[in-house]
């Protein structure tokens, strides 16, 4: 099924969930893989139905990446008003594989900004959403309510902060070795 | 310390040997030689061990040089071949290498028993190589217990592993301690029913007289062990093999030093010398275990087509039935070093299953089979 | 009348409370066959294991953050050290993104180039893993044999762009170098003798009695299981699942290549079993000897020498967008998220990595094995530490 077909579908069977709908011809939001973005309080309704429904079957979880888009000050310009702050989100990104009906399907789920964007674990839908919570864990901060274990999985328990964020300050030193 | 250890329970085991053999049944050589008086027990024991320690000591030289030339050759790749001609030296350089390393003990390890290990499981297999005829005067005591002797010395290794094992203060080395223990003690059933056979069949526990025994027949070859009591003359002696193959904790045996699995098993925190005392254990062991299957399966010394009274009455004859039984002897090693290199490790529970469910009551049918033969023949009228 | 006293009884039997502890053993870091630095915590009652946990994260590069401070060619290096073992495809996979996402178009020949270099690394991966795999059940000498044919293949790449393992061969819009002379040849006579070689293998060790007696029925992994773990690659083959990208999803120019797709049937034991898994491995090396040979015979036929680089700027800048690509890698779907923002540097990159997803059963799997099996799962499901931690 085309992307139209599967978007069509899964707003038939969780109405309400799919909060926008961004194709390949979208001006503000270009990209070469269309997805939907979905409400975060839907997420784990919708990787249920993904999972659970005849024409969709989607029973891979590829990954589950997150994306950090920083608040915006644009430049003050001479005789213009005073710029807004264009806020900023965290993007958490979830490709989705059919081995069986052999379609792919990409969903979003936008979070606010914070020092600590929460988002619904799938791990109960897909086991393998468990390591690549943690790993989005680890390296951008995006805390998953109702993890079994959501702990740092590639940098060391021990570690400070969250590196693939943009605001990263990477440390001068670590446990007495001087990076410099 | 097991260095003083090792030399003492060797001429311990030496002089054990001597004092229980029973008489007429040969005299030691040894002891013929400083005079017969019981004193001279003590320079017999002592010279005994240096013969001992040179042939058992210098023979894994030639194994490990073999093992890893045959290794190579089976791998497609040279093996050793810079030290020395044809890489002959490696194991001296190897050696020499490892007596200068530094002494390392882990600190929570048990000193004492982690410095005497190595030395019970070297003594018990030299003093098991006293017992091994080479000919039919080059055997350095002569006693009625032979073989059984042999295995019970044997034994002794099992002991030295375990203490190994649980010495290291490490997990890994208490596993393979463990399943070795296991392992070595249930193959010693088979194998002692094996070696049942072979003495019900010769009358004697004695390795010289077995090996005697076996000479002349039809084309020298029929008196050997395993051409008799068709087939399970056959079959004890390939059970026997495998069971001597997991008792010296070879391949596809070789689970109490599995590399791939235990780091390096019960010897993982033996390094330098002590560590070389198992390598030469184990090869020691390789080559006594493949001369007393010689001895008892094998013919001996006795070669096809040669009469056995020349091989044990001449000179020549003494020197040539050495030369046989070293050859036997090693390529069964040979073979040893083959499988190893062919085959894939069996685990734990497998070994156990092999031994338990296939060797042991194959072995007791052809124990029942030797021991009905001749009656049965005889009833049916054939003997 | 019993004489021990005071002992707790259940009718005529002696219960007693024998308190044993499980032992807790750490797969470290450094051992033998956890193929990399891979730490297993195991808990083991005797033999038995009763929880295992991995820890990963030892050899953790932070690619995904250097890819967004270095420009697209300047990444390609770095996307050979995840994979190392396969590192074409990983070249192959990110270039691909980033054609993808700036509308690359790449040379024919260029293409044809890739799936050569991409199997031939397919088949070198696997020989290996089928080494590796050898040597972690104790049969030392197939991992000789297998590095005798890896070795050639090594040398060819070594012709074609002068490195062994870390290749940095593929550039997004194409390939470095073109081929040089006779290297097609060598190629044709390496896969003939490879088929040949590949019975020797197929008799030493994968129907070596012992071989099969620790490896079927050990690990099971039915294919749910299989499925909800987001396995792919020959690890989901294995459990019997069909599904391969260059079949399903064709890139490149695999439409245009016949092959089968090999699948664990349960020959041996049952279907999901370690066997099936390596059986699959084996397979598969046969097939890309048979792709190999097409994409050679097309690529003198269709294409003429030294159309390898697709028109491209100078230096790379991709306007804003996102693309995700996977591509088959030996180990499974190795997918580029890669979102750009018109500079010349990525925004953000995102590798899934097949052995990360792989690994992630582990602690489900392990319970009810043995200690000797947790290395035989271990290895039948080929984890290359570099990817999963990248």
């Amino acid at each position: 099924m085309e992307f139209e077909q599967l978007a069509n579908r899964l707003a038939e069977i969780c109405p309400g969930a799919i909060v926008e709908k961004v194709d390949l011809d979208n001006p503000d939001k270009p990209t070469k893989d269309p997805y939907v973005v979905v409400a975060a309080d839907r997420i784990v309704e919708v990787m249920d139905k993904l999972q659970t429904d005849a024409d969709l079957r989607f029973d891979c979880l590829l990954s589950i990446g997150g994306v950090d888009y920083p608040d915006v000050m644009p430049k003050a310009k001479k005789g213009q008003p005073e710029p807004e702050l264009i806020p900023g989100r965290f993007e958490v990104v979830y490709h989705m594989l059919s081995t069986i009906k052999n379609h792919r399907f990409v969903l979003k789920v936008l979070l606010p900004h914070d020092d600590e964007p929460v988002c619904p674990t799938v791990s109960n839908v897909y086991s393998a959403a468990n390591w690549h919570e943690r790993e989005t864990w680890d390296l951008m901060g995006i805390r998953f309510e109702g993890h079994p274990d959501l702990r740092r999985i590639l940098c060391c328990e021990d570690w400070v902060g969250h590196p693939l964020r943009k605001d990263y300050v990477f440390p001068k030193e670590y446990h007495g070795i001087s990076a410099e | 310390m097991s260095f003083g250890l090792v030399p003492l329970i060797a001429a311990l085991n030496v002089r054990a040997a001597e004092v229980a053999q029973a008489g007429d049944a040969g005299e030691s050589a040894l002891r013929g030689l400083f005079g017969g008086s019981p004193w001279a027990a003590i320079p017999s024991a002592i010279v005994g061990f240096i013969l001992i320690f040179a042939v058992a000591g210098g023979l894994p030289v030639i194994l490990v040089w073999a093992e890893r030339r045959g290794a190579g050759r089976i791998q497609q790749r040279p093996g050793p071949n810079r030290v020395g001609p044809f890489g002959l030296f490696q194991t001296i350089a190897d050696g020499f290498k490892l007596m200068v390393k530094e002494d390392i003990i882990p600190a929570r390890a048990s000193r004492a028993l982690f410095m005497l290990a190595p030395g019970i499981v070297l003594a018990g297999v030299l003093g098991a190589f006293a017992m091994l005829p080479l000919s039919k005067n080059a055997i350095l005591v002569d006693t009625d217990l032979g073989v059984f002797l042999i295995f019970a010395l044997l034994s002794l290794g099992v002991i030295g592993v375990v203490i190994a094992g649980w010495a290291s203060n490490n997990k890994w080395s208490i596993l393979g301690a463990m399943r070795e223990a296991a392992q070595m003690v249930s193959y010693e059933i088979p194998l002692g029913i094996c070696v049942l056979v072979a003495v019900m069949h010769y009358g004697t526990l004695n390795l010289r007289e077995m090996c005697a025994m076996q000479a002349g027949g039809f084309a020298g070859i029929e008196n050997w062990l395993i051409c008799q009591y068709i087939p399970f003359g056959a079959i004890t002696f390939v059970i026997m093999y495998v069971a001597l193959l997991a008792n010296t904790k070879r391949a596809p045996f070789d689970l109490p030093e599995a590399e791939s699995e235990l780091v390096s098993g019960f010897h993982t925190e033996y390094s330098g010398i002590r560590f070389s005392f198992f390598f030469l254990e184990e090869y020691a062991a390789m080559f006594l275990v493949s001369g007393v299957i010689v001895c008892t399966h094998l013919g001996g010394w006795n070669l096809p087509f040669v009469s056995g009274e020349f091989m044990t009455g001449s000179l020549v004859g003494q020197i040539l039935s050495a030369l046989v039984v070293i050859t036997k002897a090693l390529f069964l090693v040979w073979v040893m070093i083959w499988v190893r290199w062919t085959l894939p490790r069996i685990r734990i529970d497998q070994v156990m299953n092999l031994c338990y469910k296939y060797l042991t009551p194959i072995s007791f049918v052809c124990l029942l089979a030797v021991t009905l033969w001749k009656p049965f023949w005889g009833w049916l009228g054939l003997m | 009348m019993s004489q021990l006293g005071d002992v707790p009884t259940v009718g005529n039997e002696v219960v007693l409370d024998v308190r044993t502890q499980d032992m807790e053993i750490n797969m470290g870091p450094q051992h033998p066959s956890t193929h990399g630095v891979l730490r297993v915590v195991i808990t083991a009652d005797g033999e038995i294991i009763t929880s295992a946990r991995p820890y990963v994260g030892y050899i953790h590069r932070c690619a995904e953050k250097i890819g967004e401070s270095v420009t697209y060619e300047m990444f390609v290096p770095y996307t050979d050290r995840y994979d190392y073992l396969a590192a074409m495809n990983n070249n192959i996979g990110f270039c691909m993104a980033v054609e993808k996402a700036a509308d690359l178009e790449v040379p024919p020949r260029a293409v044809w180039i890739r799936m050569i270099c991409s199997e031939l690394n397919r088949i070198a991966s696997h020989l290996l893993a089928f080494g590796t795999y050898g040597i972690d059940l104790g049969a030392f000498t197939p991992f000789l044999y297998g590095f005798r044919e890896r070795e050639w293949i090594l040398s060819l790449f070594e012709k074609i762009c002068g490195a062994r393992l870390m290749y940095s061969y593929v550039f997004p819009g194409g390939v470095a170098n073109d081929v040089p002379d006779g290297w097609f040849d060598e190629v044709l006579e390496f896969c003939d003798v490879f088929e040949k070689k590949w019975r020797d293998y197929d008799k030493l060790l994968t129907r070596n009695k012992i071989f099969i007696e620790r490896t079927k029925n050990v690990g099971v992994v039915p294919p749910e299981m299989a499925r909800e773990y987001g396995w792919t690659g020959p690890c989901l083959r294995g459990s019997g699942v069909r599904y391969d990208l260059r079949e399903a999803q064709p890139y490149m120019y695999y439409d245009q290549v016949s092959f089968d797709v090999p699948v664990g049937r349960g020959e041996m034991g049952t279907v999901g079993d370690c066997w099936d898994r390596y059986n699959v491995r084996m397979e598969e090396m046969l097939q890309a000897t048979r792709i190999t040979r097409q994409c050679v015979q097309a690529c003198i036929r269709d294409t003429n020498p030294g159309e390898i680089q697709g028109d491209k700027p100078k230096t790379l800048k991709v306007k804003p967008t996102e693309a995700y690509v996977g591509i088959e890698n030996p180990r499974g779907e190795l997918g580029h998220f890669i979102v750009t923002d018109g500079k010349d540097t990525a925004y953000r990159l995102k590798v899934r990595g097949p052995s990360f997803c792989n690994i992630s059963i582990l602690e489900a799997m392990l319970p009810g094995t043995m200690l000797a099996d947790a290395v035989a799962i271990i290895g039948s499901i080929d984890i290359v530490l570099g990817e999963v931690d990248r």
